[in-house]
């Protein structure tokens, strides 16, 4: 594991070779939070595991601009070059994919939140098995508590999202279908 | 320490958040919201029981195919001129088409200035362009940016104003101040705040007033008092009325340029099914008065199978014509131009963005509908296509703007550029 990690690394640390910092030194910090193999430990901070590329390097694109208000990712980002953001996208969306929780699971919850996900199409863009896909994110394993914070954001507009499509989504769904929602998609696989 | 040492490089207080963030970690992966007896009222058993008679979800596609529609989101970096997908765009025979400017990030509504300027809008970005022309050469400046969802904008005596999601603002003088425009003056605040439809066009009337509207918050839904309605307001922000109402989304407006009435194009409802309801055409004959039916009743004759009840389609105002199911009929504007010939004269170029909600992509082209001297439709034909290749997009076409001197540009948000038909002969082999 260790040594696969360290060859993920070096790839692209190659191809930014010019930098005085290495690709490595560089992505050390969003690993700090986000977590070394694609899986975050920090509360209400996103597993980056598995993210098609094209989400990722839109939300970095966000962050840079400040059109996605995150102080910490904000200030990551300010001096990315556009070929920054891209080297970034591709290699998160390398890491492997997050580990489901594994607590155990209330199984009638479960299949009220499956209904759910198919009443209001989650499974049509993120896919049937939520690993998302092209500039929609993988929600699958996703951290439970990142995914309530936000749908919470986009259906109270807080969270704008690059275009609105989940504004859209969320104006039919309760908070307490938001709960139900996160619940399953944290617990796919 | 490692962790520690890659911290120093930002500042303090994004440090102090990370170092939380990682102090944090103790509590990884707890269930903070599902409590492991569940005390809370199960809110949505009702969600897992067959829907109820009229839902708009029933019939939904349950097929693999139907399953990979989802709204197209363009790349945030726009594509290098000479990766652009200029050699797959086809104008009708006898014109041809070139690049006007490339790396204008999401491109999307076309405004001229009295003094040639080009402006160029955003949704998806925080900025409005402007390109001006100088010794042959074509030069993009940013005149207005930290703002959100600036979709709208329109260029009256000189004056800039600028519909953003919730609020309209203008500067003056905008050509005179292109490298060093003042900060956009909010003249009008507090519109509603909703991204769903949340963006707006934006066009000036004959009574110079400026006229926008209000989108429903939602796909299908009973809009709030505000919403789904034209307003019209002062250029000073003032007099605020509504123009028309049942309205679902606008991506472009224009005003006849002899019956001086509104024309507009609105975007159908989705989920419905793969052919229907179709986008509109629409005109305002009635100020005020005219309600073009949202949520009850679609393209003038489909009732909606939740709203509809209750309600007939005759009670609405009929469009003048339908633009094709799930197409996304964006910007129109009337051509006035001498160029193109008299059989364009007065005529409305319409680029229809393309559809998501249906399996095989319908748009991704400009149309041209040619009118009766009454006002209504004669016809529509296809007038520059490509856009879309092997139901796949290499392009979005968003707005359209006839320039002086009788050429049509044409914006592409998915791609950041800008195209110019003109008449003459396309030198692509085979594109006559």
């Amino acid at each position: 594991m260790r040594r696969r990690l360290v060859a993920i690394l070096l790839i692209p640390a190659l191809a930014v070779g010019a930098r005085a910092e290495t690709f490595a030194e560089r992505v050390a910090p969003c690993l700090a939070c986000h977590g070394e193999n694609g899986q975050s430990s920090a509360p209400e901070v996103p597993s980056l595991g598995a993210q098609p590329a094209p989400y990722v390097l839109i939300q970095l694109y966000l962050f840079r601009g400040r059109q996605r208000l995150i102080e910490v990712m904000n200030e990551a980002t300010k001096d990315f070059s556009d070929d920054d953001l891209m080297t970034f996208s591709d290699f998160i969306a390398r890491l492997p994919s997050p580990r489901p929780a594994n607590e155990p699971t209330d199984a009638q919850r479960m299949t009220r939140a499956a209904a759910l996900v198919h009443q209001y199409r989650c499974d049509f863009c993120h896919n049937p098995d939520l690993a998302g896909r092209d500039n929609i994110p993988r929600l699958a394993g996703q951290r439970e508590d990142y995914l309530i914070k936000a749908l919470r954001e986009y259906k109270s507009n807080t969270r704008p999202g690059y275009d609105a499509s989940m504004a859209d989504v969320l104006a039919r769904i309760s908070d307490a279908e938001i709960l139900d929602l996160a619940y399953f998609a944290a617990r796919q696989p | 320490m490692r962790k520690i040492l890659c911290i120093s490089g930002f500042s303090a207080a994004a440090a102090v958040v990370m170092a939380s963030a990682v102090t944090g970690a103790a509590f990884a992966q707890q269930s903070p919201a599902a409590p492991a007896a569940p005390a809370a009222p199960a809110p949505s058993a009702a969600a897992a029981q067959p829907l109820p008679p009229g839902s708009p979800l029933l019939g939904r596609p349950d097929t693999e195919a139907a399953k990979k529609l989802a709204p197209v989101a363009p790349p945030p970096v726009p594509t290098a001129a000479d990766k652009l997908p200029l050699d797959k765009l086809k104008a009708k025979a006898g014109f041809k088409v070139e690049l006007y400017a490339a790396g204008v990030p999401n491109a999307r509504s076309l405004k001229l200035g009295p003094k040639g300027t080009v402006f160029v809008s955003s949704r998806l970005q925080d900025k409005i362009h402007a390109i001006v022309e100088k010794d042959g050469k074509r030069e993009i400046k940013v005149v207005a940016s930290g703002l959100h969802r600036p979709n709208g904008i329109v260029v009256h005596k000189g004056t800039l104003y600028i519909a953003e999601l919730s609020q309209i603002s203008k500067i003056e003088n905008i050509e005179d101040n292109l490298d060093n425009p003042p900060k956009p003056t909010v003249i009008l605040a507090d519109l509603p705040k909703d991204e769903a439809h949340g963006w707006k066009y934006l066009t000036v009337g004959p009574d110079e007033k400026l006229y926008f509207h209000i989108g429903a918050p939602c796909n299908i839904c009973m809009p709030p008092e505000r919403h789904s309605k034209i307003y019209r307001v002062g250029l000073d922000g003032k007099d605020l009325e509504v123009y028309a109402s049942g309205v679902r989304h606008i991506v472009g407006m224009d005003w006849h340029p002899t019956l001086h009435q509104l024309y507009f194009s609105e975007n159908a409802r989705d989920w419905l099914s793969e052919d229907m309801p179709q986008d509109k055409l629409n005109r305002v004959t009635k100020p005020g008065a005219d309600n073009f039916g949202y949520p009850y009743c679609h393209q003038g004759n489909l009732p909606d199978p939740e709203f509809g009840w209750g309600h007939s389609c005759s009670e609405f105002t009929k469009p003048l014509t339908l633009l094709g199911a799930h197409a996304a009929a964006l910007g129109m504007k009337f051509y006035t131009g001498k160029a193109f010939g008299s059989e364009y004269r007065n005529a409305i170029f319409l680029a229809r963005h393309g559809s998501w909600n249906k399996s095989t992509k319908l748009g991704g082209d400009v149309v041209v509908i040619k009118l009766n001297s009454d006002g209504t439709v004669k016809s529509m034909a296809p007038f520059l296509t490509g856009f879309i290749q092997n139901n796949n997009y290499v392009g979005r076409p968003v707005d359209v703007l006839p320039m002086p001197d009788g050429s049509l540009l044409v914006s592409d948000d998915f791609n950041g550029a800008i195209y110019r038909v003109s008449k003459g002969s396309s030198r692509v082999a085979g594109n006559k």
